[in-house]
Order: C-alpha cells, then sequence, then structure tokens
C-alpha cells in the first residue's frame, strides 16, 4: 500500500511545485531544506513553467515491477526554464528519435497503478514539445 | 589513532549459490577468515549488506549471523549504504580497532540475491535509488548509468568500443581468478549480441546479480606482529555523499561522493594518485569504470574510455583496474563487493594473487560506492 | 452575462485506421468507411486515461483564460471512462490545475452527454453567481467491445470550457434540454464493454432526441438555421451528424468545422465538446455557435453561443484541435491497440 507515500508528493508531481530561494533566487526541484548554493532556509514556493530542455535519455528495455506494459519507454533527465533538473519519462515520442537538447514540455500522465485493484498514481511526464 | 592492518581475509566462490542462505555463506566466509588471521577473536563485528529486508525478508543481521556461527555475545552490527554497505563495513571495523575500543574486529560483506525473482531483484536494487522522484518514476539502475554514458558519448565521444574494452579487459582478468562468478574470457562481438538493457548499456555492460560473501580481520600493528602476520596496512580511508538523485546534479558527469573519497583517503596516507599502483573499483556498468578512472584523478575528465581503450587498466598496463574481474566478472552481490575489493587487494599486495598477480605492487587503492554514486568509499592499502 | 472564458483540448497521438480492424474481424473496411463516414480513430497511450486527457485539456484552457486558477470555485468532469469506479476524477483535474481546495467537484456521467452536462451545470453556476468561474470537462478512454461496430467508432479525447462572467470569449445566448428515458445504450455495473440496442440507436433515440432540442432552442430563441455560422452535433460515428444538419437545411460551412468524427472517432463525452472546441478555433467575433449534444439513455443539451472580440486575442495561446488531430500522429497496429487497451490476458 503505497497511498500515504504518493499522497505526500502530489503537490510537485501534479503541479510540479519547486522550491525559490529567497535570497539567491535558486530554485530547487524536489525541495530541499537548505539552499545548496547559499544555505538559506528561506524559500518561498513556485510553479515550474513544464518547460526544458533534454540533458540525456536511455530508453528502458527491461522494466521495473509496474511498468512492463510500456516498455520500451524513453527516461530522461529535464533542464527546466528556471533551472532545476528533472528525472522524468519521456512519453509520446519515437524514443529511437530523441535528441540531446530537444525542447520538452510537461505533460500530466499515469505513472503506474498498485496492482489492477490499487491505488491509480499519476504525475508529471515529459513530451517532445511539438506544439500541440 | 591506531595503526589498523589487515590480517585474514576470507571469500568464498560466489555465484548463483541455490544451495546456500543469508547466513550460511555470511557465516562460511567468516570462519575461513578467522582461519586465515589464525584467531578466532571477535571484539566486533561489522556486517555490509544492503537490503536482507527485500532480498531474503531478514532484518536483524547482527544477530542472525553470529548466532548461525554457533557465537553469543557478539557485539556485531549492520551497516547499509547500498551497494557500499561492504566497504562501509570496514570502515567501521577500521574505527573500532582504530580508536582502541576493539582489538580485533571482523568486516563481513554478505548479499543473497536469488531468493527472488529477477524484476523483484531489480525493484530491491532500485531502493538504491530516489523511491519519489527517480524510482516512482520506472528508471532501473542500468537505466540511471545508461543516461551518464549517452551524456559521456555526447560529451566526450567516448565510443561503444570504449564501453566494450572495459567489459573485455574485466572479464579477461576475471578468467584468472577462481572465485569469479563468470571465470571466462569475452568479445566485443558477445558485447554487441547481447540484449539492449537500456540504451546504450546492453546486458554484458551490466555487473550480475549474485550471492556471495567476504570478509576481512581487522586489527594493531602489535596484535598482527603476536599472529606471525604479514599485515597490510590499511593507510587511508575516505568516505563522502553526493545527491541520492543523479538529476540533482549540477554535472551529472561528475561523480563528486568518488572524487572526495579518493582524495581524503589519499590525503590521510600521505599519497597522491601516481603513488598507486593499481585499483580495484566499483564497475558496476562499464560507463562507471570509465568515469571513477576519472574521477579518481588517473585521467583527466573524458579521457577515461579512451584511456580504457588503450589498456590503460590493463593487468600489463600502467595503471592496472580490477585485477579480480571487478563486478562484472567476479559478481556483485553488492553488500560483499565493498570486502571482496579489500580482499583482492590484500592478495595483490602480499602476492598471494595467483595467475593474475601484479608484479611490484606496494600500494593499492579499493573504491566502492552506492547507487548513481550517491556515497563513496575509499581505502589505501600498503603492504609493509 | 455569463459564457466561455478559456477552452482547451487533447488528443491522444495513437491512431488506428478501420481497415486494420476490419482486417482482424474479417468485416468489409469500405462499407464502414462509406456507411459511417470513419477512416479512423484515436487511441489512448497506456499512460492515458480520462483524468490526465482532463488535466491536460483544462491546461490548454487556462492558457486561454488568462485566470488564476485559484478562482475556479467548481470542476465537473463528464465521462464514461472515470478511471475508478469510486473515487472522484474531479479532484485529480482539480489538484492538478491549481484549484484546490476551494472548489467545488462532482464527476458526471450521463453516457455521451456527461461533458455538455458539466458545461450546463457550470454555465448555470456562474450565472447565478456563486462562483467566479467554474470549469467543465467532457472527456473520455470509450471502450468498444472487440468485433463489435462500437470498436470501429469508440476513441480518446477531451474538451475542457473555463466559464465566467467577464472577458468572455463566447457569450452565452441560451440553453435547452430534451430528455425522456430511451435504453438504447448501456453499460452494466462490473461490466467491461457497453451494449446497444443495434438500429434502435437511430430513429427514436439519436434523432428524436437532437430534433427535440433544436425544435426547441429555435423556437425559445426565435432563431432559424440560416442564423447560425456554425453548428455542431454529437458525433457517434460520421453519418449522423450530417443527417441531422441536412434535416435542418444547415450546409456544410456550418456543420464541416466541427465535424471531427471521420479521422477522430467517437470521444463520447469528449464528442461534440470537442467539435464545438475546434469550431472556436477558427470563428470570427460576433458569430453564432449552435451545441447540440446526445447521450444515451438519453438526451441532448441545446446551446447557443455567440463569439466576442477575445476570441481572436487568446486563440493561439494554446495548440488548436485541428493541429492536434492531424499533425504528429502515430498510426498503430491492431496487436498494439489491444495491448493499450488492455484486451490481452495478461497474468496478474
Amino acid at each position: 500500500m503505497q497511498v500515504p507515500r504518493y499522497w505526500r508528493e502530489i503537490p510537485k508531481r501534479y503541479r510540479l511545485e519547486a522550491s525559490e530561494c529567497i535570497n539567491c533566487h535558486n530554485v530547487i526541484f524536489p525541495e530541499k531544506l537548505s539552499c545548496p548554493q547559499c544555505s538559506s532556509k528561506a524559500f518561498k514556493t513556485i510553479r515550474l513553467s513544464g518547460k526544458g530542455k533534454l540533458v540525456t535519455h536511455t530508453i528502458i528495455r527491461i522494466a521495473p515491477e509496474g511498468f512492463n506494459d510500456q516498455v520500451p519507454y524513453a527516461m530522461g533527465i529535464i533542464k527546466m526554464e528556471e533551472g532545476p533538473q528533472i528525472m522524468a519519462q519521456i512519453t509520446d515520442c519515437d524514443p529511437d528519435k530523441l535528441k540531446t537538447g530537444d525542447p520538452m514540455i510537461y505533460q500530466f500522465r499515469r505513472i503506474r497503478d498498485d496492482g489492477n485493484t490499487g491505488v491509480i498514481m499519476y504525475a508529471y511526464k515529459f513530451v517532445p514539445d511539438v506544439g500541440i | 589513532m591506531r595503526k589498523v592492518a589487515i590480517v585474514g581475509v576470507g571469500l568464498i566462490k560466489w555465484g548463483e549459490l541455490w544451495e546456500k542462505s543469508l547466513r550460511q555463506i555470511a557465516a562460511e566466509a567468516i570462519f575461513e577468515c578467522l582461519e586465515d588471521a589464525g584467531t578466532d577473536r571477535i571484539d566486533a563485528m561489522t556486517i555490509g549488506n544492503m537490503s536482507g529486508g527485500l532480498f531474503n525478508g531478514q532484518e536483524h543481521l547482527s544477530s542472525l549471523i553470529p548466532d548461525f556461527m554457533g557465537l553469543k555475545n557478539i557485539p556485531a552490527m549492520r551497516i547499509e549504504s547500498a551497494c557500499a554497505s561492504g566497504g562501509m563495513a570496514v570502515r567501521t571495523a577500521y574505527l573500532e580497532v582504530a580508536s582502541g575500543l576493539s582489538d580485533f574486529a571482523v568486516a563481513v560483506g554478505v548479499e543473497k540475491m536469488t531468493d527472488i525473482s529477477g524484476q523483484e531483484a531489480t525493484y530491491a536494487l532500485a531502493t538504491a535509488a530516489d523511491q519519489d522522484h527517480e524510482a516512482f518514476h520506472g528508471v532501473t539502475f542500468p537505466g540511471l548509468y545508461a543516461m551518464m554514458a549517452k551524456a559521456h558519448m555526447d560529451r566526450y565521444g567516448t565510443t561503444r568500443e570504449d564501453l566494450s574494452s572495459v567489459v573485455i579487459k574485466n572479464h579477461k582478468n576475471g578468467s584468472l581468478n577462481p572465485n569469479a562468478q563468470f571465470p571466462f574470457e569475452i568479445t566485443g562481438d558477445q558485447v554487441l549480441r547481447s540484449p539492449m538493457v537500456a540504451d546504450p548499456l546492453r546486458l554484458l555492460d551490466c555487473s550480475p546479480i549474485s550471492d556471495g560473501a567476504a570478509a576481512v580481520m581487522l586489527t594493531t600493528l602489535e596484535e598482527a606482529e603476536k599472529l606471525k602476520k604479514q599485515p597490510v596496512l590499511i593507510s587511508g580511508i575516505g568516505h563522502a555523499t553526493d545527491s541520492l538523485a543523479l538529476s540533482s546534479r549540477n554535472d551529472i558527469l561528475k561523480m563528486e561522493a568518488v572524487e572526495q573519497s579518493a582524495s581524503k583517503a589519499l590525503e590521510m596516507a600521505g599519497k597522491s594518485i601516481e603513488d598507486i599502483d593499481f585499483a580495484e573499483v566499483h564497475d558496476c556498468f562499464s560507463i562507471a569504470e570509465i568515469m571513477i578512472l576519472e574521477a579518481l584523478g588517473v585521467v583527466p575528465p573524458g579521457e577515461g574510455g579512451k584511456a580504457s581503450s588503450e589498456g590503460l587498466t590493463a593487468l600489463n598496463g600502467k595503471f592496472p583496474v580490477n585485477p579480480s574481474g571487478g563486478l562484472k566478472s567476479k559478481g556483485h552481490p553488492v553488500g560483499a563487493t565493498g570486502v571482496a575489493q579489500i580482499c583482492e587487494a590484500v592478495a595483490q599486495l602480499k602476492g598471494e594473487a595467483g595467475k593474475r598477480q601484479l608484479k611490484n605492487v606496494k600500494a593499492g587503492l579499493t573504491q566502492n560506492m552506492g547507487g548513481s554514486a550517491g556515497s563513496s568509499v575509499v581505502h589505501i592499502l600498503e603492504v609493509i | 452575462m455569463v459564457g466561455i472564458v478559456g477552452y482547451g483540448t487533447k488528443i491522444p497521438r495513437y491512431r488506428i485506421k478501420v481497415e486494420e480492424i476490419a482486417k482482424v474481424w474479417g468485416t468489409d473496411a469500405p462499407s464502414y468507411k462509406r456507411g459511417l463516414n470513419l477512416n479512423e480513430k484515436s487511441v489512448p497511450a497506456p499512460d492515458e486515461d480520462c483524468a490526465t486527457l482532463s488535466v491536460n485539456a483544462a491546461l490548454n484552457a487556462l492558457k486561454r483564460a488568462e485566470i488564476d486558477p485559484a478562482e475556479i470555485g467548481a470542476v465537473y468532469v463528464g465521462s464514461e471512462s472515470h478511471p475508478y469506479a469510486v473515487k472522484p476524477t474531479g479532484t485529480i483535474v482539480s489538484e492538478a490545475i491549481g484549484a484546490c481546495p476551494y472548489v467545488h467537484t462532482a464527476d458526471l456521467e450521463f453516457a455521451c452527454k456527461a461533458g455538455t452536462e458539466g458545461m450546463f451545470i457550470a454555465l448555470n453556476l456562474v450565472k447565478s453567481g456563486a462562483v467566479p468561474y467554474a470549469l467543465a470537462i467532457g472527456a473520455d478512454t470509450s471502450q468498444g467491445a472487440p468485433g463489435d461496430a462500437l470498436e470501429y467508432s469508440a476513441a480518446a479525447g477531451a474538451a475542457a470550457f473555463i466559464m465566467g462572467n467577464k472577458n468572455l470569449i463566447a457569450e452565452l445566448k441560451d440553453t435547452h434540454c430534451f430528455m425522456t428515458d430511451t435504453p438504447d445504450f448501456w453499460r452494466r455495473e462490473y461490466k467491461h464493454y457497453p451494449e446497444h440496442g443495434g438500429r434502435f440507436t437511430g430513429a427514436p433515440a439519436y434523432f428524436k432526441h437532437v430534433s427535440g432540442a433544436v425544435d426547441a432552442i429555435l423556437g425559445k430563441t426565435n432563431l432559424s438555421p440560416k442564423d447560425f455560422d456554425y453548428v455542431i452535433f454529437h458525433q457517434p460515428n460520421g453519418k449522423f451528424p450530417v443527417q441531422a444538419a441536412k434535416k435542418f437545411g444547415f450546409k456544410e460551412p456550418q456543420y464541416l468545422p466541427g465535424l471531427l468524427s471521420p479521422t477522430l472517432g467517437n470521444t463520447y463525452s469528449g464528442s461534440s465538446p470537442m467539435g464545438f472546441a475546434a469550431t472556436l478555433d477558427i470563428a470570427k467575433p460576433g458569430e453564432l455557435i449552435l451545441l447540440i449534444s446526445y447521450g444515451s439513455g438519453a438526451g441532448s443539451d441545446a446551446f447557443v453561443f455567440e463569439t466576442t472580440n477575445r476570441i481572436d486575442e487568446v486563440r493561439n495561446r494554446a495548440p488548436k484541435l485541428k493541429k492536434q488531430l492531424d499533425e504528429h500522429k502515430f498510426y498503430i497496429e491492431y496487436g498494439t491497440y489491444a495491448k493499450f487497451r488492455k484486451k490481452i490476458l495478461v497474468p496478474n
């Protein structure tokens, strides 16, 4: 039963809520309790724009439990416009055609479900930004 | 702080040990180590184990292992730092002896990974990544290292052949190691024909799922002398951590925990990397060995792949790496790996490494890391 | 004054052609294409469902509405494929767009009419002054039983509309509803696929209710078909809406911009709302639009909207439906489709 652990992360997973350091304006995702750049502990919550560029990626062909039906799927690290890097699945793409530097945009998707009677878990994924 | 030396090692043959349990392989390695050390005195026992809970449904190894050995009243503790658990167990045993709290401390590393399915093991291993921000999204360890490999290829021009050169070299070394899980050579073609796991990493770029255990006995130089054993001195220890999630790093190609742990260990030993004759490093994937070479300062950033292809790290190269066969060929029972690296360094330094024996080696380095290098521990060992 | 302040759509990128389905079941593809005016349909990716389509459509609507999502006081999701039997889709959508926690949500179900049901409630809630903005979504990942005629049309998509009382892009002129108890299509509890009454779904069901709603709204507003610039009917296939339009004397330029089913399929609760969104994508300010939904069971909602000057300012702030429909498509074979739609028995 993964419900509490899933539920706790909803603001980040659904809305890309990040922390902006009040002192040095460093944007951190996911949040930390002190700024790795200036050690300040004062943050405000912001929503990331959802736009970024692909830093690196791979195609998962042997998946962990819960992801078998999606194989093969692309995963990558996306550098967001605001600065932080996010690891996520890249969906709605031809994985073989992804290139470093490709523009990426947030989409809300299903990640997996906790068995076919359990809770359905949703979160951000990214898709190539092709204007649709 | 007292000087600490290794006076005994115990290592069983690794592999898929269907007949043997977690407690059995750990106990066998310790008994072998005690025999090698010539003492049965245990003032403290440290147990490196990543996940008895997930692999075997068994926690509380501190009671389990001495109990199965038929011992009571042993101050034993389990140490966990994912795949660096073994190295951390040795470090903890070192602290026991160096501090004066214990005179004889045995460090055992153990993992019994084949009690569950491959997919369940993949899940258990993925708990060494950030569950909420990496594993939740479906990434695997091969996936994380594949992303590093892709970035390394993009930025530095590292090639498929460079990755394969690590695999070929480690299997060649492992073919000379009777304790290795896969003691045979493989070719570049075999690597290329193996199934893709996470592009660009293929099955043969990845270390295997293994059962195994290893143990070392640590004591003071005075006690070593009494035992009439040739001691191998632990002259430096470094330990560092980095972000758990790969994506949190400013530069995903910089293994800062490895850099920091190595420079601390070298500083403690009063040495530079040029003074080191060989290394056992954490080649959980082919790309890992390439990046570790760079992080240790053996080669400048970006040149690890080329250096491997050119033979720098071969048994007869200028800086031999993983003479044991590494995680790739010897096997990777995660909690045991860091301890076994030290067993290999001791064997090399004492001239007991058989067909894979390096010539004229006086100082060796072991590097053991957890996850995607979220933690790393380095030991410097010397013959005296 | 009440109406629409923003709208947005989402169509999955996967498509399957009628020929590909016909090949598996040994049916005559040309007759389906001719008879039902269906060529291909959208297929949701394995990681898409009614909730994800709703969220992604709603985020596009927010781009056009340019409002603070926290000001949205009500969220209604109409669908016959809510991901849970018990647990609202509306909370998922509200949370993802940033409308929580001060928001009223409800999941609606009325076969293919659940989307316009939400629109009807949202518009009237704003009109009453209870909330400043209300979001209504029609979304479905509809399932047709393998081999059934519905399999050629059951598609996936969503349209979202944010209703308000200022900065409108289309003002609501009037509404009307036409309902009777007519069991032409249903799905019983715990059943995976719906069942339907075959030809009974035509004259006594679709055509009777659609016509009843058109007659009623024309009478109520004193308008005639020629007064409208555009008309959108519910689109269970490509044939019914054209027949309905012709019956009332609507011409192609009035109904073609909103006719999506020939290449989209029937997106159920999303169907007529998506046709309406495609029409808003091209409508000029000051144009009159008639929207007629249909839901089996059965009933039709009728809406008359008039576009405002603001529509020209906002339409390019989010992807247009035609672009989502016509570009960047991935065609799949029946095997992949069967896997995506969980029609293959796999060990749990």
